[in-house]
């Protein structure tokens, strides 16, 4: 591969550069529009908002307040991966709780050793080794996934990937080769998980009653809470930039249209690779961190339902859009929970069963909500721009066009796995 | 035209060239060579196996028999991108622009295979990726200028006009930087004045960039103004090769179009035109306009005498 790039040297001048006098830049500026003031100031209300509300919640004693929020600042994240590979690049996925789960117990099988090994001064940081740690197992696993199913597109890769997250759960419970502990999970009875850097210290040391109904503290809910914070925002501008790039591009391209992608040179496996493990690499982290802030890591959680919940935040929220995909997991994660936690607090009598009503008929509704808006609203809540314009066909000439006469095999359009004649991809 | 080829001296080789769908031979052993800086054009009937010839030579689909060679090198086989990386560039007959792109990323997506960065990069906005980023962008304008579509930069590429989205093609392949641009007819759809600049953008490709032409093309007018060489496919067989005055001459290639007894035909169907043409003014359509197109396409090649004027042009 490496021998037929070895023209291609980006610093050279490029034939553009050598035969054609410059153009003027004309061109809009990416972020121009972006640093409205108006924006500025919303923004910088809604961080000190998600700064001061773990504070406040621990204050007043609403432990599950916060546990809420960091739950479905887990699930952002995880959707950010999915969104990746959903999103950009257009690929299926139904079985995203499989890097979720390799996350978290990558996370467990290497943190509890190693803090043993630490000692109890720097046990604490063995939730950063197994935080990269998870990070990149997951991503590695990203990579191993991708390449049996490079070939596979749309409702073959769902079942494929369905059936991989499957299979990761009935491994996990089973014991698989003695390292999940079954059912039961991680850490083992008798191994303890060692608490995150600096947890303990700020512990003791945060501690100011306001009053006699008022602390302010720093409980593990807090830290975790703003753990996932940081998280989150690291994730929300790596995701960005990259899809802001010549790969974001290359995903744009092969979404569209993977034919015409690869005739101007875009390496479509590779593009897909990336789109695999860059999106497992949230999962992973996701993962790591989640059983450090449950303190456990068993095989129930990551099982079918939690998938596609996940994929639902992705398509309601909107496809290729993070503020859609935010959106969507906090009305997808976060409105059950918020019901329940509002009914276990201020209602009583009948009225307080609503949270055990709202579980029971989520799936319902969720079912629901995603034929509406796919009738609806098929871009999503906060659709993204030009997903948008995909979906609407961009008002221009429809997307069944591009089947005909070009390259059609067999009545399917190639690109579509296994069918152009021992040619295109893979050959 | 008949020398024994050495692979190294034609920019493209096709060797015996085959491909079977089933039963189907769409491209059956075709050999033809085209160098580099000539500007050829494949012509015949619909579903003579044209658009399957490119889909042979740009990757897409493999050859059953024999072989293309492109600078020498076999392209059996060998990834769409890769081929794109050694410089075979295309546009498509059913316009393929990326339509929710902007013309401009469309183009953008063309600088993909002559430029490297990777997720590192883009993640941590490093100096080498911000210059390649810049320069992308930079050279997507040039080639937006180069076929005149400056002003549709930011524009949504299917919002864009029939005629500009070809051109839009062209420029997106342009940035590729091939050797060998592969036109799949590209003024299909263009009013008289669209296609007279579409030939001027073609000689422009090949004079001012150096870039060799091959070009599929319905509208004779068009294949005889700018064709240094024609080769003729029909039912997936090569059935003629020469000049435009050499096929415009070539029975073959007027029976492949009109079918056998050709020549009475012509002769009724210049009577027609010649009625047609005093139809026009109330605007009715030509009496066989709807049977066939290759009828009335082929006029171009019967009727219309050599366009002297644009050979010395070129
Ligand atoms: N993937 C495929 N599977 C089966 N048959 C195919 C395939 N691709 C092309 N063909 C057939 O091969 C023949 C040649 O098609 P092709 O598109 O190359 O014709 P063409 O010369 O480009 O015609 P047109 O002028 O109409 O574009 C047609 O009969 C077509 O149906
Ligand atoms: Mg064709």
């Amino acid at each position: 591969m490496t021998t037929e790039r070895d023209n291609i040297n980006s610093e050279a001048p490029s034939l553009a550069a050598d035969l054609l006098p410059a153009a003027k830049p004309m061109f809009k500026k990416q972020r121009g529009s972006k640093t409205s003031p108006l924006k500025v100031i919303l923004l910088v209300i809604l961080a000190l908002a998600l700064i001061a509300a773990p504070i406040i919640f621990q204050g007043f004693g609403q432990l599950l307040l916060i546990r809420i929020f960091a739950i479905v600042g887990l699930y952002i994240i995880l959707a950010m991966g999915l969104n990746i590979v959903v999103g950009y690049a257009g690929l299926l996925d139904f079985g995203r709780m499989a890097f979720y789960a390799f996350g978290a117990y990558a996370a467990m099988l290497i943190g509890v050793p190693l803090a043993q090994a630490l000692g109890p001064q720097l046990g604490g940081w063995a939730y950063v080794v197994s935080l990269v740690g998870g990070a990149i197992v997951s991503s590695l696993v990203g990579f191993l996934l991708s390449l049996p199913v490079m070939r596979l597109r749309g409702d073959y890769l769902a079942i494929v990937t369905l059936g991989f997250g499957e299979i990761v759960r009935i491994c996990l419970q089973n014991n698989f080769l003695g390292l999940s502990n079954g059912a039961q999970g991680l850490p083992r009875t008798g191994q303890t998980l060692p608490a995150p850097p600096g947890l303990d210290w700020l512990k003791m040391n945060v501690y100011f009653p306001i009053n006699d109904r008022f602390v302010i503290e720093f409980s593990s809910n807090v830290y975790w809470y703003y753990i996932i914070l940081i998280l989150l925002v690291v994730a929300i501008i790596v995701v960005r930039r990259q899809d802001n790039s010549r790969l974001g591009r290359s995903w744009a391209a092969l979404r569209e249209d993977e034919v015409a992608a690869a005739a101007m040179g875009v390496n479509t496996t590779r593009a897909k690779t990336w789109a695999f493990v860059l999106g497992a690499l949230w999962g992973g982290v996701a993962g790591a961190t989640f059983s450090y802030f449950q303190m456990v890591a068993s095989p129930e959680t990551f099982n079918f339902f939690n998938s596609v919940l996940v994929l639902a935040i992705v398509v309601i929220g909107g496809m290729g859009s993070i503020p859609g995909v935010i959106v969507g997991a906090l009305a997808i994660q976060g409105i059950p929970e918020f019901i329940r936690w509002f009914a276990q607090n201020f209602l009583s009598g009948a009225a307080s069963g609503i949270d055990k009503t709202v579980s029971n008929y989520r799936n319902l509704i969720l079912g629901l909500l995603m034929v509406v808006m796919m009738a609806i609203r098929p871009a999503g809540l906060i659709p993204s721009k030009r997903i948008k314009r995909e979906i609407h066909g961009a008002g221009g000439s429809d997307g069944s066009t591009r089947v005909e006469g070009d390259v059609l095999v067999n009545g399917v359009p190639a690109g579509i796995e296994g069918a152009t004649p021992g040619g295109g991809e893979g050959a | 035209m008949s020398e024994t080829s050495t692979a190294t001296t034609h920019l493209v080789e096709a060797k015996s060239a085959t491909i079977a769908f089933g039963g189907l031979r769409a491209v059956d052993s075709v050999d033809l060579h085209i160098d580099a800086g000539e500007i050829v054009a494949l012509i015949g009937p619909n579903g003579a196996g044209k658009t399957t010839f490119f889909n042979l030579l740009t990757g897409i689909y493999t050859p059953t028999e024999g072989e293309v060679l492109f600078d020498g090198r076999s392209v059996s086989g060998v990834k769409p991108h890769v081929i794109a990386a050694r410089g075979i560039s295309r546009t498509f007959q059913n316009i393929r622009l990326f339509k929710a792109m902007t013309s401009l990323e469309n183009v953008m997506i063309g600088r993909h295979v002559r430029t490297k960065s990777g997720p590192f990069g883009a993640t941590f906005r490093t100096p080498a990726f911000r210059r390649e980023e810049a320069q992308i962008q930079a050279d997507a304008e040039r080639w937006l200028e180069f076929v005149g579509l400056s002003q549709f930069a930011n524009e949504i590429a299917s919002s864009l006009p029939y005629g500009a989205q070809r051109r839009l093609e062209i420029a997106r392949a342009l940035a590729t930087e091939p050797k060998l641009i592969c036109l799949d007819e590209p003024a299909a759809g263009m009013n008289n004045k669209e296609s007279a600049e579409l030939n001027q953008l073609i000689f422009r490709i090949r004079d001012e960039l150096g870039i060799t032409v091959l070009l599929i093309e319905h509208d004779m007018k068009v294949v005889m103004n700018l064709a240094e060489r024609i080769y003729v496919l029909d039912f997936g067989k090569l059935i003629a090769q020469g000049t435009p005055g050499e096929i415009q001459a070539n029975p073959a290639v007027i029976e492949a179009y009109l079918g056998k007894g050709a020549d009475a035909i012509v002769r009724e169907r210049a009577e027609a035109q010649a009625a047609a043409e005093t139809d026009a003014s109330r605007g009715s359509t030509p009496p066989n306009a709807s049977a066939n197109d290759d009828l009335l396409e082929s006029d171009g090649i019967i009727m219309t005498p050599p366009n002297a004027q644009a050979k010395e042009d070129a």
